[in-house]
Parts: structure tokens; C-alpha cells; sequence
């Protein structure tokens, strides 16, 4: 394949130790290499910003999102973001694009490119329905895609933590991973989408989950524990219980604590918690509720086993979707909005429900603030990664916004100063005057998503990694951002180079080549089970299958013909 | 006559003749109208003798059939071509033609009922 | 004789995938487990004539002709036409229907699946209210009230209760009919109602009625009611509302009584709010009875393809949808279409006679394995392979489950993936320079 430079960059690789150095990078046969021919393409990055392509570590983009999609006809005309929204008809390259919220498949893959992404974590699928996410995937352009797999709520895995079996537990989380063709343990609400399906929920951590003699407790350190003697690239990947609910803080920091105890051999977290910003109220209600984000970050200063991310708010209208399908219903009725529920026999529980977030409101005003609280006052980077839940804080094509506002505190103000009085006693940020950085920014966006993904060969632009670079049309020497957070927000919404895999496909702003990308998996199950407990798990599976499901256990793998391109993981086996 | 209302819809029969739409099988599970035994005897009809089923939108002629448990007011056509030919096209604004409660009138008749490709190509103009 | 073990049944939505099916000499000859359904179309190819050869219609007779010939014919109408009308896409799989997608696309025409006809009026509704549902095998588990509104699955869905409702045991359920109630809404006393432990027999297009009066129960609010609801006592609808009260998971499988009658959308708008309405008390859920094997499928995937189930016209360059003005009854009663092709359905059985009388006056194309209404006014007819049966691929379930369809025997005919495929190929070329687009 062909060579390449990119020359006169300034380049942030906060793995590598790089914080805005002008080095050139080359690249060849799609990988980052030492050195390249004189005949190498050149690429002029003109003193302009380099990084890795983005890593989004958790987002709603195919599976779960249809659902919103069918929900939504009206935001496949809405267009608040000229160039990454509405409708755009086809081309002589690209398909047609609809959506801000629930954009259609090539729109996600051609404007998350715009961005400067190039990788992707589908933040929830259950086992049952991850064909549907293959299938989307599979016409998501240009990204590298991967699924995390949900386990919290599922009877098996309940079964077999109350049965303190943790053999087969390991053995059926691994032949779930294979089955879905997921990549790690995503963990919604634990045990609460069980309960769910009678209408409940669980309450907090030491809660019995109905039906079951297991707390929300016991599901999050047997599926930890068996996650790192499994040795699976990523940690569990937490939603917690009481997601929305003010005074959930004490849930959130309880989790957190919970999890001091579990080991990893794996140069990374225990425990990456997800959209913090939801979880982090004090308070008893929603006329007292304030940020506990001062709390959270207190915490994780201190401690090394958790990684986060923040679940920023975005105002205007968003789309919830969630496998917390009590919240979900919570949030129908509450606001009166559309509701949509999906109970997955025997994995998980689910809701979609149409929400808006409006700076008038004192609550919303406090969501929007504690996001950034939880970014800004929590000290190294690499434990904090950026998103917004897209599309539940707000739509992915808002990231440039969200990461200006961590640069620019002048912005920040700006939007403070707009808000109702009763905002002001519940937050912080007023007075965190912190800017980050683009070494920062670049930990937060790609270089700590890949590392707690356990995606070595991401996020970086070492040798060895594979070439997925963004260029952004900003000279750090020349550009304050602090200042011109407009000017640096148009730079991270259209990139001045994407490139994947070693080819250009975005070009100032504008989608240059569409190749198909990869879809990266785990399977820990053929070298990681030993056959006497594979084949104990099959005996019980075949049971539960002929008891219980409504599809055959035959039919229930997803097969070879959903990935085209795998990327398959085996973890060693220790 | 009678007046009544027009309800369309599956059955297994019909079903089960969805890949032989030319043959005798499915003429045999999709055309025919059924009443109740009331409405059969004011008509003065027996099963499978004709009757015109007629619609604002349309007349078609089938074979009767009974069916004890329907009410007075119902009459059922099973959905396909002959239940077309008489159904309500307005899709109110939403997409959605009328295929179930649609007012009609039965009566007895002499007339042959159409085979599917003479009854199609009725629709020629 | 090999029997192949957990085949997909490609009839109605149940999308069951437990058969076993007897393969002699690339003959299929028994189908275990299946339905009367599903064993005539399992075994459809064998059991009856199928379209052998493709055609083109000459002085308004079919002659037959080569398939390149087809093909070129097809792809002339749909490059000259103005207006054309993609439909249907529904008996087939889900790889076939992005090919349809893409085709309607390169040639700007309006597509629609068979959902027109059917559940279109529940997509609306979920765009109104949202669909509060579930998995099919959840209330088999769990489920002590099912009600069937609307729909006859004796008739149209003949395994759904024994597999996943009224007879099926589960965790929660193990004694099946016996740990479970079964109530009918219908104005006729149907194959299914007989069974019923309630019949609520209403008015034919008191739904929305009936629905309300449920409602203004649930919410506490009986005291409205009058003493004759839907044509019945108020005091059956105060018994069938308690026993929605009473039960521990209810479920509310809905069919073409709630989408077609007259009401249409707004019936299955306030089942949706009547569920949520019901969740304050108990659990409850609903589920549309979808009739094709992969209707669903098509909504999944013109969803993520183009961010619409359905009813969508791509003459813009992007899709566009407004039901009511681009469903494909719609377009062809005002008599805009001036092109239609369809694949796996049949529109010539299934529309009301307006919308035949146009398809008449247009030029027609129909991909079928089967000669049928729609034949008779096609002016291209090229036969394909039946899929589920003949060649593989995706379905989607009436609950959204996806399940990989088997080949079962070998076929010479093109599946709908590949017909589709050498159309839109033939359309580029046709269109030159203009229409020149890199890999399908």
C-alpha cells in the first residue's frame, strides 16, 4: 500500500509522551512506521494540530438507535449544525444522509469522520439481538467499530453468581462474547433489568434483584472478577443503578468503592463507569438535588481502579436510550413524552424516550455544569474520557462544543451567565477557572479511550499503530482557544485531514473516500474455557434454551457472514 | 338485500394458497362471502350459491358461505382480490386503505363469480 | 434422508425457527414442526408451478425472453420513468432489501414495503406515542393475561400459542394455558375468540372507543363512562379492565383490527398510551402481530438506511417520507406514478381496485418465484429464487429478532439480492457517466 508523511504538523501523543512537538509521522501499508521512501505521499499539515483519530468509547450508534430512528421521523429534517445534520442528498460518493439525533448509518460514519473519529464502541447490545448491531455496523462508513456486550441483568449469569460458580460464569461470559461477536462486559443498572420485567427495579447496590438471590453487589464483582481472570482487554463497563435519580451520588461513589478489591494484571482500570454526570446528584429531590461532582472527583484523585466518562449534557433536543428501561419509563412519564420499552427475555431491559434540555431550567443548567465539574476537577486526564452518551446528553456532532467548553473557560461564562438563579447554588463550576489543553483534550478523546479499551494499537501515533490520524485546521501557537473557542470549534467539526487507515477520507471538511472499516471482537472462550466447562455451560445452556428462549440455541450465534472484515482478539490466557 | 358491514381479512386457507394464486385452491379459500345463518336465510340462499356484494367503490360476485358465530351486521370476505374489488381505497390522510368496516349490500344473485384473471382484468381501462 | 434441523419458516412473522426439514434429491418432501403456513411455502417450490422463465409483455400477451433481456427492459422503464414506485420487499431477505433501497435511490423513485397495507398505521403510532414492547419469549415466561386485539392468530399466526403466548410454558409460566388468562377483542366471534376465557365483542370501528373507555378506567376515571360502550355493557368493560388491574404481566398482541380499521393510526397511538397508562399499575406491553416473515426487516432496515420504516420517496436526492401523501396506495389513487416494480408481494391481490386500475396504465415490473394478481398487469416479469427455502440471509421477527435464514436446496434461480443487484448495474450503465457509482 502506499506510503506517507505528514509533514509540519504539531503533534499531540499523550501515550508516546508528545505534547505538541513537530515531528513528522509516516505511514505505511494502513500502520504508523518509522520511515518512509522519498517517493511518499506528502501530507502538509501547515502547523496545524495532529493527533490519532478519535476513539468514541461509548456510544448509542447502531443497534438500540433504530428504535429512536423509527421514533424520530422529524429529526431526519432537523439541521441546527449546517454540514453534520439534516437532510444532504446522495452523491456521486456518498449515500444519503438524514438526522441530528438518530442519523441514519452513513451519516454517522461520514460526519464522526468529519470529526476527526475513526474509531467506535457500540455502548450496549444484549447477546440475543447483536446480529442487528452487525448488520448496522456493516453500513457505518469508514470507522472501526466494536460492541459491548450486556451482562447485568442476565438470568444465567445471575444463576451462576448465586450459585458462586465462578468457572462457569467465566465460561458463559466468554461463549457470550463469542456468540455475540462483542468485544467486553457492559453492565446497565445491574440486575434492574431483570426486576424490570415485573414492572421494578432494584434500589441500590445491596438490593435483592427479584426472582434472584443476588444483590447488584454481587453481579458487579462476579462479573469483574471473572472479567480479569478471563483477562479480557477491557474492564466491566458500568452504568449504575439509580442512573437520574437525585442523591444517586451516594450509589455512584459506593460502586466505586465496591470495586477497591478487584485485581487486574491489565495496565488499566478495574471499573470504567459510564455518563458520570447522570449519576453524580446529592441532594433528596429534584428542589434540592446539586452537583456531587466535587465528591466523585475527591474520589478518583485518590484512586487508580476507575476510569469515567463524562455523559455531557447538550442543550436542545436529545434522545435517551438506554437497557435502564425503568428510567426510561420514569422519564416518559414525567415528561410526557413518547415511550418506547423493549424487555429481552432473560438479558436485559431497554427504553427510548425523547428528551430536551433547555439552559432556562435549573436542573438542566446543573447537568450541563456537572459534566464539566467531573472533567475539569478530576486532575489526570487519563481517568477522564469525553462524551455526551450520544445521543442521551446530546447528539455526537455536538462534540466539538463540548470540548471547547473544557478549553475555554471564557465560553464557559459566557453560558453561566445565562442561567436561572437557582442553578447557582448547586454548582462548582463558576469558579473553575481550569482550561484543558490540547495534550489533554487528545487524552480525553483518544488516547485514554483506546488504552481502557485495551486497543493497543489506537489512540496513538507510535509505531505500530494503526494509521488513523486527524488534522485539525488550528496552529496551537497562533490560536488561543480559551479566546477563539469558535474558531476551534469549527476546526474540530471539519477536520482539514481524516485518514484511516492510512488513506485520506476527509478533506477540509469534506468526505473524500469511503473505505468499509473493521469490527474488532473478543473470543476468550476458545483458548480461555477449558472443554470439561465448556462442556458443563452447553449441557445448561441447552436446558435453558429449550425452557425458556424463543429461538433456537442453533440459531442463536451470530455467524461468520455478519463480520466481513473481523479483527478477532484472543486474550492470553493466565 | 341486506345492509350490512364489510369485514376483510386472513385466514389459513388463504394463507396457505399465497404461492398458488392462480389455481382452484386459492379461488376456493378467497372467494366466497360469509354470513350467518339469519342473513343466509333472508337472502334465501344455500351455501355456495352466488351473492353480489355491493360497495360504494365497487361490486364483485362470490359464493356464499356460513359462518354460525358472525353477527348480524358483519359480513366477511377474505382479504384478497374479490374483498378488493369493493373496499374503501381512502387512506384518510395516514396511508392506510379501508380493508375492514365497510358498508355494504348483499344480495342473491345468478351472476358467475370472476376468476381471478377474469376479475383483473376488469381493472383495465 | 437428511433432515435439516432448526430451519427458519418463512411465512408469517412468527418467524419460527424450529423445523426440520426433509431434503430428497434437492427435493424438499416433509416439513416437521411447521404450521399449515409454513409447510406450504417451505414446500411451495415442489408442490406447485412456479414463474420458469422470464418474461416481457408483447401486444399484451407475456412472451417469455433472456434474463439479460428482463433485465435491460427493466431498467429502461425505471430510468425513463419520471415518477417511479418501488414496492413490497417483504417476503424476502433483509441483504435483498438493501439492494432494493439502493436501486430506489440511484433511480430516485419512492419506495414502501407491504406495511402500506398492514402495520404501517403502528409505525405512525410509534411515531406518535412510542411502542412500549418486548422480547416474543418474555411473556412467554411471564405473561398471565394475553390479549389478542384485533388479530386471529388461529388463523393468521396458527403456532404463536403454543410457542410464545396462550399455551406457551416458561419460567414463570409452567403450566402454560392453565397460569394465564386469554381475552379477544373483535367484532367477530373468530377461531381464536372461541377459546377465549373473554370475547370483548364490539362494533366493527369502535376501537379507539373501547381503548378510551379502558383508559378513563385505569386512570380512575370511570365515573365518565356510559352504560353502552362499543356496542357492549359497560359492565364487560369494567370486568376486562380489572382484569388488566389483576394481572402480574399482561400483553396486548394487536393486528389489522386496530391498524385498518377506522381509527386507523390513532387506535394503535392509544393502545400505546393505554399501556403506559396500565405500566402505573402493572406491567403490560404490547406487540404487533406482523404478517409477513420479514415485513419487519424492511422497517429495520430502510430505518437505519435512510431514517424511515417506510413510505419513502427519494426523488429528492434524500428520502423524504409523509404518509398519507408518499405511501404507495397514496401516490398510485392520485395516479402520480408513472413506473412501479415490486418484489416479494404482491400488490395486484392486496390493493383495493383504485389503485389497480393505475397499475394497469403503467409500465409494470414484478420479481416474484410465483405467478399471481400482480402478473397480470406486469409488463416484466422475472422469476427468483424463494429465499428461506432456495438461498439464505436475514429476517427480522414481528418482535425485531433477527434469525439467519438456511438455504435448504439449490436452486438456478437468482435470489432477489442478485436480480436486484444486475438491475441497479444495468440502470448505471444505462444512465453513463451521471449515474457512475463505485461498488454496490
Amino acid at each position: 500500500m502506499a506510503e506517507m508523511i505528514i509533514k509540519n504538523g504539531v503533534v499531540y501523543d499523550p501515550k508516546n509522551g508528545i505534547d505538541g512537538e513537530k515531528n513528522e509521522i509516516c505511514i505505511k501499508d494502513g500502520k504508523i512506521v518509522e520511515n518512509v521512501g522519498a517517493g511518499a505521499k506528502i501530507v502538509d499539515a501547515e502547523g496545524c494540530v495532529v493527533m490519532a483519530g478519535g476513539v468514541d468509547g461509548h456510544t448509542h450508534c447502531a443497534g438500540k438507535i433504530n428504535t429512536g430512528r423509527i421514533m424520530s421521523p422529524h429529526d431526519m429534517r432537523y439541521a441546527p449544525i449546517p454540514g453534520l445534520s439534516g437532510e444532504e442528498p446522495r452523491t456521486k460518493l456518498l449515500r444519503p444522509q438524514v438526522g441530528y439525533n438518530t442519523p441514519n448509518t452513513y451519516a454517522i460514519g461520514y460526519r464522526y469522520s468529519k470529526l476527526g473519529y475513526t474509531s467506535l464502541a457500540e455502548a450496549a447490545i444484549t447477546p440475543m439481538m447483536a446480529r442487528h448491531m452487525h448488520e448496522e455496523f456493516e453500513e457505518i462508513p469508514i470507522l472501526d467499530k466494536l460492541g459491548l456486550v450486556l451482562m447485568g441483568s442476565n438470568w444465567q449469569v445471575m444463576q451462576y453468581i448465586q450459585d458462586k460458580d465462578s468457572e462457569k460464569l467465566k465460561a458463559y461470559m466468554a461463549w457470550l462474547l463469542l456468540a455475540a461477536r462483542g468485544y467486553g462486559v457492559k453492565i446497565v443498572n445491574p440486575g434492574g433489568g431483570s426486576s424490570w420485567t415485573w414492572g421494578k427495579n432494584v434500589s441500590g447496590l445491596d438490593d435483592k434483584v427479584v426472582d434472584f438471590d443476588v444483590t447488584p453487589a454481587d453481579i458487579l464483582i462476579g462479573l469483574a472478577e471473572a472479567n480479569e481472570s478471563l483477562n479480557l482487554p477491557h474492564s466491566i463497563h458500568v452504568h449504575c443503578n439509580n442512573l437520574g435519580v437525585p442523591g444517586n451520588l451516594s450509589t455512584t461513589l459506593d460502586t466505586m468503592k465496591l470495586l477497591e478489591k478487584v485485581k487486574t494484571k491489565r495496565d488499566r482500570q478495574v471499573m470504567h463507569v459510564t455518563h458520570v454526570q447522570f449519576n453524580a446528584y446529592t441532594g433528596t429531590s429534584w428542589m434540592d438535588f446539586a452537583s456531587g461532582a466535587q465528591d466523585v472527583a475527591d474520589y478518583i484523585n485518590k484512586r487508580d481502579h476507575i476510569t469515567f466518562d463524562m455523559g455531557q449534557l447538550m442543550f436542545g433536543p436529545a434522545m435517551t436510550m438506554t437497557a435502564d428501561g425503568p428510567t426510561e419509563y420514569r422519564n416518559a412519564r414525567m415528561f410526557d413524552a413518547k415511550w418506547s420499552n423493549y424487555d429481552q427475555e432473560l438479558e436485559d431491559a431497554g427504553g427510548v424516550v425523547p428528551l430536551s434540555y433547555t439552559p432556562q431550567h435549573f436542573a438542566h443548567a446543573t447537568m450541563w455544569s456537572i459534566g464539566l465539574e467531573l472533567a475539569l476537577l478530576v486532575k489526570d486526564p487519563w481517568k477522564v474520557m469525553f462524551t455526551t452518551d450520544n445521543p442521551n446528553g446530546g447528539a455526537f456532532v455536538n462534540y466539538p462544543e463540548g470540548q471547547v467548553l473544557l478549553m475555554s473557560d471564557k465560553k464557559r461564562q459566557e453560558i453561566i451567565a445565562g442561567f436561572p438563579d437557582m442553578t447557582m447554588d448547586r454548582i462548582t463550576l463558576p469558579n473553575i477557572d481550569r482550561e484543558l489543553g490540547w495534550g489533554e483534550i487528545a487524552t480525553m478523546t483518544r488516547a485514554m479511550s483506546a488504552k481502557m479499551l485495551g486497543l493497543d494499537e489506537k489512540g496513538h501515533l507510535g509505531v505500530g499503530a494503526d494509521a488513523d490520524v486527524a488534522i485539525y485546521d488550528i496552529q496551537p501557537d497562533k490560536v488561543d482557544p480559551s479566546v477563539e473557542h469558535e474558531k476551534v470549534k469549527k476546526a474540530l467539526s471539519f477536520a482539514k485531514y481524516t485518514i484511516k487507515g492510512g488513506e485520506i477520507v476527509v478533506r477540509d471538511g469534506e468526505i473524500t473516500a469511503t473505505p468499509k472499516g473493521k469490527v474488532y471482537w473478543v473470543n476468550a472462550y476458545e483458548n480461555g474455557v477449558a472443554q470439561a466447562e465448556k462442556d458443563r455451560l452447553m449441557a445448561d445452556l441447552e436446558e435453558r434454551f429449550k425452557k425458556y428462549y424463543s429461538i433456537q440455541l442453533a440459531n442463536y450465534m451470530v455467524e461468520d457472514a455478519y463480520l466481513p472484515r473481523p479483527v478477532e482478539i484472543r486474550p492470553e490466557v493466565i | 338485500m341486506i345492509e350490512t358491514i364489510l369485514i376483510s381479512g386472513r385466514t389459513i386457507d388463504q394463507g396457505a394458497t399465497l404461492e398458488e394464486k392462480t389455481s382452484q385452491a386459492y379461488f376456493d379459500a378467497a372467494a366466497y362471502c360469509e354470513l350467518n345463518e339469519k342473513n343466509l336465510e333472508a337472502l334465501g340462499l344455500s351455501i355456495d350459491q352466488n351473492v353480489l356484494v355491493t360497495t360504494a367503490h365497487g361490486t364483485v360476485v362470490v359464493p356464499a358461505k356460513i359462518d354460525k358465530r358472525l353477527p348480524d351486521d358483519i359480513v366477511f370476505i377474505p382479504m384478497g382480490p374479490w374483498a378488493n374489488a369493493v373496499v374503501d381505497p381512502d387512506t384518510c390522510g395516514c396511508g392506510m386503505p379501508g380493508f375492514k368496516g365497510v358498508p355494504a349490500t348483499v344480495e342473491a344473485t345468478t351472476d358467475p363469480a370472476l376468476s381471478m384473471k377474469e376479475l383483473m382484468a376488469t381493472y383495465k381501462e | 434422508m437428511p433432515v435439516i434441523k432448526d430451519a427458519v419458516c418463512t411465512l408469517c412473522g412468527c418467524l419460527c425457527d424450529d423445523l426440520e426439514v426433509t431434503v430428497e434429491d434437492n427435493k424438499i418432501t416433509k416439513v416437521g414442526k411447521a404450521c399449515k403456513l409454513g409447510r406450504a411455502k417451505t414446500m411451495g417450490p415442489f408442490l406447485h408451478e412456479r414463474i420458469e422463465k422470464p418474461m416481457i409483455r408483447e401486444n399484451g400477451e407475456l412472451k417469455e425472453c433472456s434474463y439479460d433481456e428482463a433485465i435491460t427492459k427493466a431498467a429502461e422503464i425505471l430510468v425513463a420513468a419520471k415518477r417511479p414506485m418501488s414496492y413490497g420487499w417483504c417476503s424476502t431477505s433483509c441483504e435483498a432489501i438493501e439492494k432494493a433501497v439502493l436501486l430506489a435511490e440511484e433511480t430516485g423513485s419512492l419506495i414502501d414495503s407491504t406495511a402500506n397495507v398492514c402495520h404501517g398505521p403502528s409505525a405512525l403510532a410509534a411515531q406518535e406515542k412510542g411502542a412500549p414492547t418486548c422480547s416474543l419469549g418474555t411473556p412467554k415466561n411471564y405473561a398471565d393475561l394475553i390479549i389478542f386485539w384485533g388479530c386471529n392468530p388461529v388463523h393468521a399466526h396458527p403456532r404463536h400459542q403454543t410457542r410464545y403466548s396462550t399455551m406457551a410454558k416458561g419460567a414463570f409460566t409452567p403450566n402454560g394455558k392453565k397460569d394465564r388468562k386469554m381475552v379477544v377483542v373483535d367484532p367477530r366471534n373468530t377461531d381464536t375468540a372461541k377459546k377465549a376465557d373473554l370475547l370483548l365483542q364490539l362494533k366493527p370501528g369502535t376501537d379507539y372507543v373501547l381503548i378510551e373507555a379502558l383508559r378513563a378506567i385505569v386512570n380512575g376515571h370511570e365515573d365518565v363512562l356510559p352504560d353502552e360502550i362499543a356496542g357492549m355493557p359497560k359492565e364487560k368493560v369494567l370486568e376486562f379492565a380489572e382484569m388488566c388491574k389483576a394481572a402480574k404481566f399482561g400483553v396486548l398482541y394487536f393486528g389489522m383490527g386496530i391498524t385498518q380499521t377506522r381509527g386507523r393510526y390513532k387506535s394503535g397511538d392509544n393502545v400505546s398510551s393505554l399501556i403506559s397508562d396500565l405500566n402505573q399499575i402493572t406491567k403490560f406491553v404490547m406487540i404487533g402481530m406482523r404478517g409477513h416473515y420479514n415485513v419487519t426487516g424492511f422497517g429495520q432496515v430502510a430505518s437505519w438506511e435512510t431514517g424511515f420504516p417506510m413510505a419513502i420517496d427519494f426523488s429528492r436526492g434524500y428520502p423524504y417520507y409523509n404518509p398519507g401523501e408518499t405511501g404507495t396506495n397514496d401516490v398510485l389513487m392520485r395516479r402520480e406514478v408513472d413506473a412501479f416494480i415490486t418484489g416479494a408481494a404482491d400488490p395486484g391481490a392486496h390493493f383495493p381496485q383504485e389503485s389497480i386500475k393505475h397499475l394497469f396504465n403503467i409500465p409494470a415490473i414484478q420479481i416474484d418465484g410465483y405467478a399471481n394478481p400482480t402478473t397480470e398487469f406486469s409488463d416484466v416479469v422475472i422469476p427468483a429464487a424463494i429465499a428461506g427455502v432456495e438461498c439464505d440471509g436475514t429476517a427480522y421477527r414481528m418482535d425485531c429478532q433477527p434469525i439467519r435464514m438456511k438455504k435448504l436446496v439449490e436452486t438456478t434461480f437468482k435470489s432477489d439480492e442478485e436480480i436486484l443487484t444486475d438491475l441497479i448495474n444495468k440502470v448505471r450503465e444505462l444512465k453513463g457517466a451521471e449515474g457512475a457509482k463505485g461498488g454496490v
